[in-house]
């Protein structure tokens, strides 16, 4: 059976059925991220004077992945646009590079959890609050990369940190103990939410271009038309992927 | 069956989308840069990054996505997306508004 409309327009709508298909999908998509951004407006909204944390992201490794994400855009169009150019050689370099740029882009995402995740907070007996990276975690005792400050306010400014130093905490004089994860706070569960989120659209657009690179592109051979405009719906959605995080990076990282 | 794109328009779009990288990635760095400036008015810089990431998107959905030159049918799809996201955005800062109010009650009652 022959499926309609999958290289010519539809007359009634004037493209092709995926690339309809597509775009109600970033619709829905578009609802989907709005729903959290409004989360995200109304916790930071709602957040009491002095407790929204500032400079807790690494605003150049935030950078970087914009920028990658930003080129693998540009590569992924390249690569639909060397399909148009019945370049297949190209388009393999092209595509072959965009999902190289997704590694990294995730690679990165993945050392910035890691980060967080080894970045404790230990209130003490005495009141003080030891914050820092955990160096060792012995029975007996914690050992941590980091200072001392007297309030959770302190804590809350993170673009001017002072000056660190290994610390020794018995366990004895502990009170409580939680890593910078999502429980931690509104920040943090929604900052691990909405980038974990676009991750997993990340990992889910490296899949499809994947299988387009591998074995999907043998209908090059067969239907180039087809396979060309396949190229396009995933970069569309490659590109929604982009765009999600020209607006995550300056909300988590910059504002 | 659309035309092939000849040598001569590969390099051109291949030109265009380079520009269009460049152009995302200055804007960024102006975004890094106005989060470091420190304004009396902290709403004012984050409107100012907001601003500079609205043209970003702006050109990656216009150039990238193509935008710029889609069907009737796509504009038509995103109208009611527009629309649907302005209300739901709508409804978060009308509903944040009643964040202080509900706070009182619970303190007051």
């Amino acid at each position: 059976m022959d499926i309609p409309y999958t290289v010519e327009a539809r007359p009634d709508t004037g493209v092709y059925n995926a690339k309809v298909g597509m775009w109600l999908f970033l619709a829905s998509e578009v609802m989907l991220f709005g729903g959290l951004f409004s989360a995200y407006i109304l916790l930071r909204v709602a957040a009491l004077e002095g407790t929204w944390p500032h400079g807790w992201l690494s605003v150049p490794l935030g950078t970087l992945n914009t920028l990658i994400l930003a080129l693998s855009a540009v590569t992924t169009l390249m690569a639909w646009a060397s399909c148009k150019a019945r370049r297949f050689d190209r388009y393999k370099v092209f595509q072959a590079i965009t999902l190289l740029l997704a590694v990294i882009f995730l690679c990165i995402k993945g050392y910035e959890y890691q980060d967080k995740l080894r970045h404790y907070e230990i209130v003490l007996k005495d009141g003080r609050i030891a914050d820092g990276h955990l160096v060792e975690s012995r029975p007996g005792e914690v050992v941590l990369h980091g200072r001392y400050v007297a309030n959770h306010a302190e804590l809350m400014d993170g673009r001017h940190p002072g000056a660190h130093e290994e610390i020794r905490i018995e366990r004895a004089q502990i009170q409580r103990i939680q890593n910078y994860g999502p429980a931690h706070n509104t920040f943090t569960a929604i900052y691990f939410t909405l980038t974990g989120l676009h991750g997993l659209h990340v990992i889910g657009g490296m899949l499809v271009f994947a299988y387009l690179w591998g074995p999907g592109s043998a209908m090059w051979k067969t239907d180039p038309e087809r396979f060309t405009n396949r190229v396009e719906v995933a970069g569309l959605f490659w590109h929604f992927v982009d765009l999600v995080w020209i607006f995550l990076f300056p909300v988590l990282y910059l504002t | 069956m659309s035309e092939p794109l000849n040598s001569e328009a590969f390099r051109a779009y291949a030109r265009r989308c380079s520009l269009v990288f460049l152009i995302v990635a200055c804007m960024t760095l102006l975004m890094v840069g106005a989060s470091y400036m420190r304004l009396q008015n902290h709403a004012l810089t984050i409107g100012i990054i907001l601003a500079v990431a609205c043209v970003n998107a702006g050109l990656v959905a216009g150039y990238l996505m193509h935008l710029i030159s889609e069907q009737k049918m796509i504009y038509t799809l995103l109208v009611f997306t527009g629309i649907f996201f302005a209300g739901l955005m709508g409804l978060s800062i009308f509903a944040s508004h009643d964040v202080p109010a509900l706070l009182h009650q619970t303190v007051t009652r």
